[in-house]
């Protein structure tokens, strides 16, 4: 066993026990760092796969935003998390038949599924020899013009997640002042000012 | 694919010493230092009142935008970085195909901008 493998052993056993972290640990403010610990090792593990860009995109995207996203998602609620875990051994039989279910899913698609003949070599014809062109560079070079409709879609799916953001929750409060930059920009003095020569001991 | 490892090798070492040094701290506070604790040490202060309220508390759903506009712009980038680093060698389809993905995106910052998301209040 070289340094890659142990490596390897360390950053899955660390993604294994934290992801169940997540679901046992009791505050949920814990699970999310679970889940960081969980995204970053992940992260470790794409780097030992030669995924660079993967893994740095895992550490920016989910660690950097998608954890404080679940963070404001769980202050947000404001669940009495203790009387939920009451209703625990409720819903522990329907959690462990989805388990099983999973599990069936994987093991056919690790044990009983058959693959055509071509099919490995065509995955592998897809992605440069990683050592030759490095893993960013490769990417750059296949999304965007052969895998161009998914990459609009992407785009398209990005530009929908953010009209619905903001139809879904924004509320504009009308009780307040708002500050109009241009408004005050072409605000002209000799209309709003009004000089007034008073005389002594004469009122207004 | 070696060779690629082996430039990530100091990270691992930093990682490795940072989990060290967190341990031996942790472990040190455990070992060495003195607790005698007794239920009005360890009960919660806040500045000589018993706390009033659970600290947890509702959070105004507009932090949840800017937190998920920020995503998005997040992902665009990250989207810019390999067509970036590609970009001598990349085809004019290639180009114009990010150039389409960046207007589609600009609509939305323009639809966001226009409809006021990004003030506050």
């Amino acid at each position: 066993m070289n340094v890659a493998d142990y490596a390897f052993y360390l950053f899955a056993f660390v993604t294994l026990t934290s992801a169940l972290l997540v679901t046992v640990s009791r505050n949920p403010v814990h699970s999310v760092l679970w889940l960081i610990l969980a995204f970053i090792s992940t992260a470790g593990l794409f780097v030992l796969l030669g995924a660079e860009f993967v893994a740095m995109l895992l550490m920016i995207v989910y660690v950097g935003a998608v954890a404080v996203l679940f963070l404001f998602v769980v202050m947000m609620l404001d669940i009495d998390f203790a009387a939920l875990r009451g209703k625990m051994t409720r819903y522990l039989p329907i959690g462990l038949a989805f388990g099983v279910v999973l599990l069936l899913e994987f093991s056919m698609a690790l044990f009983v599924w058959v693959q055509a003949d071509g099919a490995v070599a065509m995955r592998q014809a897809v992605a440069p020899d990683p050592g030759q062109v490095e893993n960013t560079r490769a990417l750059g070079l296949l999304i965007y013009d052969k895998y161009i409709y998914l990459f609009q879609a992407a785009g398209l799916i990005l530009l929908v997640a953010m009209i619905g953001a903001i139809l879904l929750t924004l509320r504009h409060r009308k009780d307040i002042k708002r500050q109009n930059v241009l408004h005050q920009m072409w605000r002209d003095p000799a209309k709003t000012m009004e000089i007034k020569d008073i005389k002594p001991g004469q009122g207004l | 694919m070696d060779a690629l490892l082996r430039e990530y090798l100091p990270i691992l070492i930093l990682l490795a010493l940072a989990i060290g040094l967190g341990l031996v701290l942790i472990l040190a506070a455990v070992v060495l230092a003195i607790r005698n604790p007794d239920p009005e040490k360890v009960s919660a202060y806040e500045c000589g009142f018993n706390a009033f309220d659970d600290a947890r508390m509702k959070f105004d759903v507009r932090f949840y935008l800017v937190s998920i506009l920020f995503i998005i712009f997040d992902l665009e980038v990250a989207f810019l970085f390999p067509w970036a680093v590609a970009f001598g060698q990349i085809s004019m389809l290639g180009f114009w195909s990010m150039m389409i993905f960046l207007t589609v995106l600009t609509v939305g910052f323009a639809y966001e901008w226009k409809k006021g998301a990004l003030e506050w209040a």
